[in-house]
């Protein structure tokens, strides 16, 4: 397990996920199935650089999602039959909220930090239930599909390997980030943040620049989720699925760079079986939420990274 | 127009006394057991449902007094299987554990009473109005209105002048000395997480008899519960109080002139404080940073 943070380890794992629709029908799987895990995947990231990385539990990333969502949908709604150009917009709206809120967010630290982040969200889930002409309502946004990339039609397989090149991408900039001063910076805020203060760094301005980077790639994830749905719905801003970004961070480990990958892996397999099989798949979740909480506080990564290093 | 306004206001100040009482118990919790319990709402709706079978049995006034001690019934048995678990780790444990708790504890709810919205039977006299030009002034609302005043007051009285209460302000200041001068904090972090968890009951038994009953209640009230912390200040009751009302108040006057923002009032109110003060009205500096 060790060797999935080195070198080798993410070769393998880029040929796992580029092989996906090869392998994936064989265990019973589909193609928007391995979407959503790296759109989870792709969001839970984000939070994860201002959760794991710097220290800051957001509980309202799901706003940028959504953000994210909506923006797209809108685009491709009235204004453009561009999926990329839709995409563009979508994840600027999101990250330029996380841009503009951050700031007021940081204002307070630890739990009181929490509470503001998720009111906020709710704020935009209010505004998106409620501002029925433009968004749709509490029905969702509809009416828009993805448009064919450069003349090639966006089929389940095809938008699966843009999910990928997106996924990629994004992990590329959270992986440069967190290699750089800028990185090491965060990492401090999260270990010891009096010293750094004492040091002279501005530890709020760091914080909301974190803030705004893992919107930027929620919103971008948010994005790929309306393109994967053809449809944004409030439930995208709702603290619920906020809740959902975090528990995908703690179960698959937050300490580790691709913990959140194994957890939004391990999460929409468990949404996706168990609400097929039961009306009652929210206590399921909730099982999940409590008894990983209580059990693999270092989720699913540490645990096997602690039992190889002992 | 001045009738529609005042109308408004006062449903304001209902829905306010419902916020508040929800933030009450939720300031509780986080003060002493330093836990945001996000299965608040749950707890709430969970009482209210809990009077509406017991009304049959035990009338109104029974179900009032007997179903926020079955839901801190429930509250204990939570806090003894799982939060007390979670105190001496990252808050963020404690968080994802009572979110999960209330994803479990609303599709059981769903489960046994169904999604359906339920009436609470409410005693006869008080659903009368009081006076024929304001006509919304039923002798519930303004029940409603006295009983959160009565208990809270008893709360503070409680905090103020018993051992006990007395024990879990100094709990808040500084647990590790008082734990070092013999209280038993376990004890009092349970009594005190039981005793946040009736406030929700009554929150919940009484916003039923107006609202009726759902499952997701409790996720409608709670949100803005968090708001009136934000607002009055983490780490005050008083302030608590305060910014549900405020916050219940502001939103009822904006129902009357645009009713679509009378909930993104609520979110303004709470950026514009965190611009001017951010401490909110009453909170103290650094606390729970």
């Amino acid at each position: 397990m060790k060797s999935l943070s080195g070198k080798n380890g993410t070769i393998l794992l880029a040929v796992v996920l580029i092989l996906v629709p090869f392998w994936l029908p064989l265990v019973g799987g589909y193609p928007d199935l391995a979407s959503r895990v790296l759109i989870y995947a792709l969001a839970a990231m984000g939070l994860n650089l201002l959760l794991g990385f710097t220290g800051g539990l957001s509980f309202g990333h799901a706003a940028y999602f959504g953000l994210g969502a909506y923006g797209t949908g809108l685009m491709l709604d009235n204004y453009t039959s561009n999926t990329l150009l839709a995409m563009l917009v979508g994840t600027a709206v999101g990250g330029l909220a996380a841009l503009v809120l951050g700031p007021l967010a940081v204002r307070r630290r630890g739990i009181y930090f929490s509470m503001i982040t998720i009111a906020i969200g709710q704020m935009f889930y209010f505004i998106a239930v409620r501002w029925n002409s433009f968004t749709g309502g509490e029905d969702g946004l509809t009416g828009f599909s993805r448009q064919p990339i450069f003349g090639m039609s966006l089929n389940s397989v095809h938008f699966y390997y843009l999910v990928l090149i997106f996924f990629g991408l994004g992990a590329l900039i959270l992986s440069i980030i967190l290699n750089s001063p800028l990185g090491h910076t965060f990492v401090a805020i999260r270990e010891n943040q009096k010293r750094l203060t004492f040091l002279g760094i501005r530890v709020e301005r760091y914080i909301a620049l974190s803030f705004a980077i893992s919107g930027v790639i929620c919103a971008l994830a948010g994005s790929l989720n309306a393109l994967l749905d053809n449809f944004a719905s409030p439930d995208d801003l709702k603290y619920t699925l906020s809740g959902n970004f975090l528990i995908i961070v703690v179960l698959g480990g937050m300490r580790n760079f691709w913990g959140p990958l194994v957890g939004a892996a391990i999460f929409v397999l468990v949404q996706n079986y168990v609400s097929a099989v039961t009306q009652n798949w929210m206590t399921v979740i909730g099982l999940v939420f409590v008894l990983s909480v209580m059990f693999f506080p270092l989720g699913v990564l540490g645990f096997f990274r602690r039992r190889s290093t002992t | 127009m001045l009738v529609d306004i005042f109308f408004n206001a006062f449903n304001g100040l209902i829905q306010g006394s419902f916020y508040a009482l929800m933030a009450i118990g939720l300031s509780l919790i986080l003060g002493l057991n330093g836990v945001i319990n996000f299965a608040h709402g749950s707890f709430m709706a969970l009482a209210g449902y809990f009077a509406f079978t017991l009304v049959p049995y035990t009338g109104f006034w029974g179900a009032l007094f007997v179903a926020p001690i079955l839901a801190g019934g429930i509250g204990y048995i939570v806090e003894q299987l799982i939060v007390k678990r979670l105190y001496l780790r990252d808050p963020l444990y404690s968080i994802l554990a009572t979110f999960g708790l209330a994803l479990i504890m609303q599709d059981l709810t769903r489960t046994i009473w169904g999604a359906q919205g339920l009436p609470l039977a409410i005693p006869d006299f008080l659903n009368q109005p009081l006076s024929d030009t304001y006509f919304f002034l039923t002798g519930y609302r303004l029940f409603v209105v006295i009983l959160a005043i009565i208990s809270t007051s008893a709360l503070f009285a409680v905090l103020r002048y018993t051992r006990l209460g007395v024990r879990i302000r100094a709990g808040n200041a500084d647990l590790e000395t008082i734990s070092a001068v013999g209280v038993n904090i376990y004890f009092l972090r349970s009594a005190n997480f039981v005793l946040g968890i009736m406030f929700a009951g009554l929150a919940g038994i009484l916003a039923a008899g107006q609202l009726g009953l759902t499952p997701t209640m409790g996720d409608e009230l709670i949100m803005p519960a968090f708001v009136a912390i934000v607002v009055g200040g983490v780490g005050s009751l008083l302030g608590s109080l305060l910014g549900g009302l405020i916050i219940g108040l502001a939103s009822g006057i904006t129902t009357a002139f645009y009713p679509a923002g009378s909930e993104v009032v609520i979110y303004l109110i709470m950026g514009f404080m965190l611009i001017a003060r951010p401490r909110g009205l009453f909170g103290q500096e650094g606390l729970f940073e």
